[in-house]
C-alpha cells in the first residue's frame, strides 16, 4: 500500500508541475518580480524539482512533510495548511457521500432483487429501463431540474447550501441516483446467476422454501458484485463531487480539488490525490476482507 | 451430379456450423431494444449530418428574441443570445457524438495494445504493465485531462496558427479533448483484453500454431484477436456513452468545447448558469439534456444487446 501511495504522490507531483503557469500568477497585478521571487523562495519553489519532492516527503528540510502526516501549506490559501482545509471540508463531503451511498444501496439493492426474481418478465424489463435511465441522465441535468421544480417552483426544499437536514435531501438524491442504477444492475446480475446455480437447484429439490433459498443462500453470494463495486464507489463518493457541490454551493472537498488544479495549488492537489488513493486502497482491502466473510470458498493466504 | 450434391451438403454444413461470432450477430439483431436503439441512432445521425440543409436557423445566428420559450417557430425555444436552441442542439450533437466515437477509438487503440502485449508476453512484463494500470486507477483521471490540455494545447494552437489557418488552430482544443478523453478511458479495456489473451495463450490451438513455427504477429492477429473481438466490441460500445458523459462534465467545468462551438454538455452548462428564482428557463436544460440522455440510453442498450449476444455465460433476457 505504501509503495503505491509513494508512486501516486510522485506521479501527481510531476504531473502538476509539468503544467505551464504557477500558483502566484493570479496574485495582485502588477506583482513585481521581486515579490514573486520572495514567494517562491518562501515555499521553496525555486529549488530543483527533486529537492522539492524530497522536502515534500519530509526526507529533507524541517520537521514536517508527508512521512509525518503533514501535507504542507496551501499555496493559494496561504493562511491555511492543506491539513486545515481537509479537516474543515472533508467531513462535509464525507457526510454527503455516505448518505448518497446509503441512498444508492437502499434503492439499488431492492430494485436489483426485484428484477432478478421477475427475470424475463415485464417487471424485469421495466426495472432495467429505470435503472439504465438513472445513469443516463447526467447530474448536471437532473440537479438543476430538481432545484427548479422542487425548490424554486413548489418551495418544498431549500435551493442550496448545507447544514440543516432538509438541505441535505436534494444533493443526496442527485449524487446517489446515478449509482443506484448501477447497483441495481449488478445486484440483478449477481442474484440471477446465483439463483440459477446448481446448489440452489439442490436446495429446491430438498424442499427448502423459496424465501429461505433467497435469504439464507442466494443473497449473500448474489450481492458479491455489489460489494466489489462499492469499494471504488465509496472512495469516489467520500472525496466529494465537483458538480453536486458546485450546484448546491456545498463547502466540500470536491470543489477544492478541481479548483486547486486550475489554481496550480500544487500541494493541495497532490494532498487530495493522496487522500483519494489512500481511501481507495483501504476500501478495496475492506472489500477483499468482506468477500471472504460472505463467500467461504474465498481464502486469502 | 456428384459435384452438385457435394456443394449442397457443404452449404448445409456451413449453415449449421456458422461461427460463434456469426451466431452472436444474429442473436444481437433479433433483440427488440437493440432494434429500437439502432433506429433511433440512425435517425439521429442522419438528422445531424443533414442539419445544415434542413435547418432554417443558423446555430450561431443571434437575434433579439432572447429566452423565448418553445413555440411553433422555435421548437426548443431560444437561448441568452436569441439563438435557436433546436439548431444549436443538433449542431452540438455533432461534437458530442464525434467526441464519443473518436475518444472510444483512442481508448480502444491504447487499451487493446496494452492489454494484448501484457497478456501475450506475460511474466514480469505483464506484472509491471498491470501494476501501472492499478496505479493509474488510483489517480483521478481529471488531472490527466487538465494537464494534457493546459500543457500542450497552447503550443499546438500557436503552431497551427502560424503554419496553417486560424480555423485549424481552433480545432486544436477539440483534438486534445478527443485524445485526453480516450487517454483516460482505456484502463478497463486493457484489463479485460489482458485477461482474455492470457487465457487464450495457453490453449491448444495456439500451442499447435506455435509448434508449427508461426510468428508472434501471426498468432496474435490470426488466432487471438479474432477470438476476443466480440468482447472488445462490447466494451467499445459501452465506452462511447461513458466518454460522451465525461465530455459533458468537462464542458461543465469550462474545459470542453469553446463557444460559439457547442456540445450537449456545454449547452446544458449554459442552461445551468441561467438558474434564478425570478424566471425559469427550463427549456435550456430539458432539451439538450433529453437528447443527451436518450442517446446515452440507446448506446447503452446497444452495448447490453451486444454483451448478451457475445458473452456465452449471459443468456439473453427471454
Amino acid at each position: 500500500m505504501f509503495p503505491v501511495l509513494l508512486i501516486v504522490s510522485s506521479i501527481g507531483f510531476v504531473l502538476i508541475r509539468s503544467m505551464p503557469g504557477g500558483p502566484f500568477d493570479s496574485e495582485r497585478k502588477p506583482a513585481s518580480a521581486e515579490i514573486e521571487r520572495n514567494l517562491k523562495a518562501k515555499f521553496h519553489l525555486d529549488e530543483p524539482l527533486w529537492k522539492q519532492y524530497l522536502r515534500y516527503l519530509g526526507v529533507t528540510g524541517d520537521a514536517s512533510g508527508l512521512i509525518r502526516g503533514d501535507l504542507g501549506p496551501s499555496l493559494k490559501y496561504r493562511n491555511h495548511t492543506v491539513n486545515d482545509i481537509l479537516k474543515q471540508c472533508l467531513p462535509v463531503s464525507m457526510t454527503l457521500g455516505a448518505m448518497s451511498f446509503c441512498f444508492a444501496m437502499f434503492t439499488g439493492i431492492p430494485l436489483g432483487c426485484y428484477m432478478a426474481l421477475r427475470r424475463g418478465q415485464w417487471g424485469d424489463h421495466l426495472g432495467g429501463f429505470i435503472a439504465m435511465l438513472s445513469f443516463c441522465v447526467p447530474n448536471i441535468v437532473i440537479a438543476p431540474l430538481l432545484i427548479l421544480w422542487l425548490a424554486v417552483k413548489l418551495h418544498l426544499l431549500p435551493v442550496a447550501l448545507w447544514g440543516s437536514p432538509s438541505q441535505m435531501i436534494l444533493p443526496t438524491i442527485v449524487l446517489g441516483l446515478y449509482f443506484s442504477g448501477r447497483i441495481a444492475r449488478l445486484m440483478r446480475e449477481g442474484l440471477s446467476t446465483t439463483l440459477h446455480s446448481e446448489f440452489v437447484t439442490t436446495a429446491r429439490a430438498k424442499g427448502v422454501s423459496e424465501t429461505a433459498i433467497l435469504w439464507k443462500h442466494a443473497f449473500r453470494l448474489g450481492i458479491l458484485p455489489v460489494v466489489s463495486y462499492s469499494g471504488p464507489l465509496l472512495a469516489d463518493l467520500l472525496t466529494g463531487s465537483f458538480v453536486v457541490e458546485n450546484i448546491f454551493q456545498i463547502p466540500g472537498i470536491g470543489v477544492f480539488f478541481i479548483n486547486s488544479i486550475f489554481n496550480r495549488d500544487h500541494t493541495m492537489t497532490v494532498g487530495l490525490v493522496l487522500v483519494y488513493a489512500a481511501l481507495l486502497l483501504i476500501l478495496n482491502m475492506l472489500v477483499d476482507l468482506s468477500y471472504s466473510l460472505l463467500d467461504r470458498r474465498v481464502r486469502y493466504e | 451430379m456428384s459435384s452438385g450434391s457435394s456443394t449442397l451438403s457443404a452449404e448445409r454444413i456451413s449453415a449449421a456450423r456458422s461461427s460463434p461470432n456469426q451466431r452472436a450477430w444474429r442473436r444481437f439483431l433479433r433483440s427488440k431494444p437493440v432494434i429500437i436503439s439502432g433506429i433511433f441512432l440512425l435517425v439521429l445521425l442522419t438528422l445531424v449530418f443533414l442539419w445544415p440543409l434542413i435547418s432554417t436557423y443558423k446555430p450561431d445566428a443571434t437575434t433579439d428574441a432572447q429566452f423565448k420559450p418553445p413555440t411553433s417557430t422555435h421548437w426548443f425555444g431560444t437561448d441568452v443570445h436569441g439563438r435557436d436552441l433546436l439548431s444549436r442542439t443538433f449542431y452540438g450533437a455533432r461534437i458530442s457524438l464525434l467526441v464519443g466515437a473518436v475518444g472510444a477509438m483512442v481508448s480502444l487503440l491504447i487499451g487493446v495494445t496494452w492489454g494484448a502485449v501484457a497478456g501475450y508476453v506475460g511474466g514480469r512484463t505483464d506484472n509491471a504493465m498491470m501494476r501501472a494500470v492499478d496505479i493509474l486507477y488510483a489517480l483521478p483521471s481529471i488531472i490527466f485531462v487538465i494537464v494534457l490540455k493546459s500543457a500542450f494545447e497552447k503550443d499546438l494552437k500557436t503552431f497551427l496558427g502560424h503554419h496553417f489557418s486560424i480555423i485549424t488552430a481552433s480545432y486544436a482544443s477539440m483534438v486534445f479533448l478527443f485524445i485526453g478523453l480516450g487517454a483516460v478511458s482505456w484502463l478497463t479495456m486493457a484489463r479485460i483484453v489482458r485477461g482474455q489473451v492470457l487465457s487464450l495463450r495457453s490453449r491448444n490451438f495456439v500451442e499447435a500454431s506455435k509448434a508449427l513455427g508461426a510468428s508472434h504477429t501471426r498468432i496474435l492477429f490470426k488466432h487471438i484477436l479474432p477470438n476476443i473481438y466480440g468482447i472488445i466490441i462490447v466494451y467499445l460500445t459501452l465506452t462511447v456513452p461513458a466518454i460522451i458523459l465525461y465530455e459533458s462534465f468537462l464542458s461543465y467545468l469550462g474545459l470542453g468545447v469553446q463557444p460559439p462551438q457547442a456540445s450537449w454538455g456545454s449547452l446544458i452548462a449554459e442552461g445551468t448558469q441561467q438558474i434564478n428564482s425570478i424566471r425559469i428557463y427550463w427549456w435550456l436544460i430539458v432539451f439538450p439534456g433529453a437528447m443527451l440522455a436518450t442517446t446515452l440510453l440507446a448506446l447503452n442498450f446497444l452495448g447490453d444487446g451486444l454483451r448478451d449476444a457475445f458473452d456465452p455465460r449471459s443468456d439473453s433476457r427471454k
